[in-house]
């Protein structure tokens, strides 16, 4: 990135979030800078899909501030809340197409609703996000419980991209999906960030994802951040909370192929 | 939405468990009416933001609704308001045979269907079949993410989702009950002829003396208010599902137990005001 100043496009300062008499989170604080790729990481349980829920407007936290895109989540109106959320795209775990809709009906969907656009208009922009994504176009005439898991991720990756979000979030984008598929979507992520700017906030276990395509990590647990930082500065922190993601076989040799993989893009001659 | 009064966790001797279990029930109710009653809150003040600006209406959804819980519920409705209107006359045939009042059949049906057997029956079949069909549908875009999904891209679920039915039912179902009223003294017609020796054309005219148009009235007065029961409950219970797809199940069954329950609640107090009412 080309940016100077890193410029914070999301904060959370001091969430605490209770469900009756259980605490998920007791003074979670972080913070995502314009451009990068922040992943959140934490054991099951430990409050990642309910943080992220206050992030994009469908949770309240008990306490503590919430600011997504410079706008105070606190109180905000029905007017404001829907300005903001054309600000940012969600790829849901489950992909959550319309299941009554095409595909390109779903991709098109946000622009019919928010936009004065023309029907050849908004199927035009839809077959052009499905294509970025790496769909065919034959696709778009299909609907979401006839493609497979990975299509579905990137057919609802292409709708959460319509409006042309500043940030992107994603909640576990390579869950459920094979190897290969997995693959994809890294590149993909890695290209939405790399080459159009997006910021890109989202959690996952995916260890590929987070070695080669995060650019800082958040370590959730015991309902606080227990570290923030690149995955090779939280490999060096000796927190309990923390090394259980350092350790077991895969974790080294997904480690071993990121140190690889930079040290080939270094070597190459400029 | 879930506030209220929540059940206390205290441990009791074995032989009173049973009063602690409907303490406990009581609770849940309560609190599961406190929450029905702030989504009632909730849909009510969409409606009126729809009311203010007609523009903002769902007109597709609502057509679609119409079809799917009126239209198509038109050969149910009828059948099953024949028989009932078979069943009424036949059950009377043998008491007004023994005093010869057989004319009165047209009374005995006439009223029982139009004031109370037409409008709940109908609203019965809709609870069943339209009022499952509503809490499955969103039970399983809450499990599926959709309804998470149509917030984020700003659609307000309660406008596509509540008050396209909301509408569609309230214009349906009194609709659906004057087919249900039609088809019921049609039945007992049909009776009165082959049982009592009574044809149609007599049939008609004692009809016609016999049952007032405030009778007729009241029973589809109360078509609206069973059609917002089914649909309020109905939606209530498929947004509470959460979980997995084991819960749209519960959650369907919930909402055709509970709508059919507060239906006839509701039919019950309509009777009480109607006779405070005179009508």
């Amino acid at each position: 990135m080309t940016s100077s100043a890193p410029e914070t496009v999301l904060e959370m300062r001091d969430v605490v979030t209770r469900f009756g008499q259980h605490v998920v989170h007791q003074g979670v604080s972080l913070a995502v800078r314009r451009g990068e790729v922040f992943a959140v990481i934490g054991g099951s349980g430990s409050g990642k899909s309910t943080l992220l829920r206050e992030m994009i407007l469908l949770q309240t936290p008990n306490e503590g501030a919430v600011h997504v895109l410079g706008v105070d989540l606190h109180g905000i109106s029905d007017d404001a809340a829907l300005a903001l959320r054309q600000r940012f795209g969600v790829l849901f775990q489950q992909g959550g197409l319309f299941g009554s809709l095409t595909i390109l009906e779903n991709i098109g969907l946000p622009l019919r609703e928010h936009r004065q656009l023309d029907d050849p208009a908004v199927d035009a922009i839809a077959a052009q996000k499905l294509a970025a994504v790496g769909l065919t176009p034959e696709v778009g005439g299909q609907y979401p419980a006839e493609l497979s898991g990975g299509m579905v991720k990137r057919a609802a990756l292409a709708r959460a991209l319509v409006l042309d979000p500043e940030l992107l979030f994603l909640d576990e984008p390579t869950a459920g999906l094979d190897p290969q598929n997995a693959a994809g979507i890294d590149e993909l992520v890695r290209h939405l960030s790399r080459g159009l700017g997006l910021t890109v906030v989202m959690i996952t276990h995916d260890l590929d994802l987070l070695w080669q395509v995060s650019d800082r990590v958040a370590v959730l647990g015991d309902g606080k951040v227990q570290g923030i930082g690149s995955m090779a500065e939280l490999a060096q922190i000796a927190n309990p909370a923390i090394q259980p993601f350092f350790e077991g076989p895969r974790t080294r040799a997904a480690q071993a192929q990121a140190c690889l993989a930079h040290e080939e893009s270094s070597s190459k001659p400029k | 939405m879930t506030d209220g009064p929540t059940p206390p966790d205290t441990v009791s001797p074995a032989r009173w468990r049973w009063l602690q279990d409907i303490g406990r029930h009581a609770c849940v109710a309560l609190a599961q009416a406190y929450a029905l009653l702030g989504f009632l809150g909730q849909s009510v003040l969409a409606l009126a933001g729809w009311v203010s600006h007609p523009k903002r209406i769902r007109w597709r959804p609502v057509l679609f609704n119409l079809r799917s819980a009126g239209l198509d519920a038109l050969p149910i409705v009828g059948l099953l308001s024949l028989l009932l209107g078979v069943v009424v006359a036949y059950q009377g045939a043998d008491q007004l045979k023994q005093y010869g009042a057989n004319i009165f059949v047209a009374d005995l049906v006439g009223l029982s269907m139009l004031r109370e057997f037409g409008p709940l029956m109908t609203a019965i079949i809709i609870a069943g079949r339209s009022g499952s069909a509503y809490a499955a549908q969103i039970g399983t875009m809450t499990v599926t993410q959709e309804i998470d999904a149509m917030r984020t891209i700003g659609i307000a679920p309660l406008e596509m989702l509540v008050l396209p039915k909301l509408l569609a039912l309230m214009i349906a179902m009194p609709l659906l009950t004057v087919f249900a009223d039609v088809t019921g003294v049609l039945g007992g017609m049909l009776t009165a002829r082959t049982q009592l020796g009574v044809g149609f054309g007599e049939f008609l005219d004692r009809f016609a003396k016999a049952i007032s148009v405030s009778s007729y009235l009241v029973g589809l007065g109360k078509a609206p208010v069973f059609a917002a029961i089914v649909v309020m409950v109905g939606c209530f219970q498929g947004f509470r599902t959460h979980g997995g797809a084991d819960s749209v199940g519960q959650q369907t069954t919930r909402a055709v137990v509970q709508s059919i329950f507060l239906v006839i609640v509701a039919d019950a107090l309509f009777s009480v005001v109607f006779n405070l009412l005179d009508l």
